[in-house]
């Protein structure tokens, strides 16, 4: 089955839309108007994220801690939605992990190296979104960024929010 | 040994909810940033039709199906190969036309709409359209000017959900200048 495949060009279309959605009504985009878009499709993948964790955890045990979580995250959860695990977790023990997934399945239909570097950030902003939702889901607030020098390798840093 | 089998049906049926669930996510953010149900089937329809224009390509690599024949063939290719592999389902092929070019794909259930319900301000919505621009660009790129419909739909409130396809005419292919 390719349905990963399907996914990929829905994914692809759906960056496609909303950066075209956003320009068609000025015909430029400015800095604004790509917050905008990044904002939609992070919105997206956090809805998404929230539904796919809670599928993957119905039956599991609750997690220990934090660093339980996360490393559930880097293994279990990218495995089903990436296809790949995390290739290296970091973390400074104080609510800031950084996940680096050298192979990031939605960058490598894109390049192998510095060509449409600048093209990376809309692709990222959707799973970005879907982090960010599965760890709400189970709890944790967080902000979640990517940062790509390489394609597709890519990282992802997620802070925890603690509360007030 | 059955937790390793758990584990690979268990993704397979993970992938196809991160297609499900970002469809949703898709036709929720639609609605949102469209008026009425009309537009927002017309933009599932163009994106389905971009996806389909670059998704041919791909089925052909994976299947390395030649040139079908007639629009017979093609109505098999679609239903047995082309959705089982993107959908994993087999839909039937039914209701050919007496002129053999108009053919109804039988979806007994459509992995789209699962969890899916339409609330009541959006019964015209056609939630699956972009399964329709997909066919239809799909097909153009192989030279089948197709027209491509739900008839029937279980999100409406019908039994199954029925696309109906039409033939509409050959597109030449058109060779550049001073070829011969």
């Amino acid at each position: 089955m390719a349905d990963e495949t399907l996914f990929e060009f829905l994914h692809m279309e759906i960056v496609s839309h909303v950066y075209k959605e956003q320009q068609s009504s000025k015909g430029t985009m400015d800095n604004k108007d790509r917050a905008v878009c990044v904002s939609v499709l992070e919105g997206m993948g956090f809805r998404v994220g929230q539904g796919l964790i809670e599928r993957l955890t119905r039956d599991s045990p609750s997690f220990k801690d934090e660093l339980d979580i996360m490393k559930f995250i880097c293994k279990d959860f990218w495995t089903k939605v990436f296809r790949r695990q995390v290739d290296n977790l970091r973390t400074n023990h104080q609510g800031t992990y950084v996940l680096q997934d050298n192979k990031f399945n939605l960058l490598t239909q894109l390049s192998n190296g510095k060509q449409y570097l600048d093209q990376a950030p809309k692709y990222l902003a959707f799973s970005c979104g879907v982090v960010r939702g599965a760890l709400s889901n189970l709890g944790l607030e967080s902000v979640v960024t990517a940062e790509v020098s390489v394609m597709p390798s890519c990282k992802f840093q997620v802070v925890i929010q603690k509360l007030p | 040994m059955s937790r390793q089998a758990n584990r690979a049906t268990d993704s397979k049926k993970m992938n196809s909810e991160l297609f499900t669930l970002t469809y949703g996510a898709l036709v929720t953010q639609l609605c949102k940033d469209y008026e009425n149900d009309e537009e927002v089937n017309k933009q599932l329809d163009k994106m389905g039709y971009n996806i389909g224009v670059r998704l041919i390509e791909d089925f052909l690599a994976r299947s390395s199906i030649g040139r079908c024949q007639d629009f017979r063939e093609t109505a098999d290719v679609i239903a047995k190969v082309a959705f089982k592999m993107y959908l994993g389902i087999t839909p039937s092929v039914t209701n050919w036309s007496p002129a053999g070019d108009e053919f109804s794909l039988i979806l007994e259930n459509n992995p789209l709409v699962d969890f899916v319900e339409l609330p009541d301000n959006h019964s015209t919505l056609i939630y699956s359209n972009l399964l329709c621009g997909v066919l239809r660009g799909a097909l153009e790129m192989v030279q089948m000017a197709v027209d491509v419909k739900f008839a029937q739909d279980t999100l409406r409130g019908d039994s199954v959900t029925e696309i109906r396809m039409k033939f509409i005419k050959r597109i030449e292919e058109n060779l550049p200048a001073g070829d011969e």
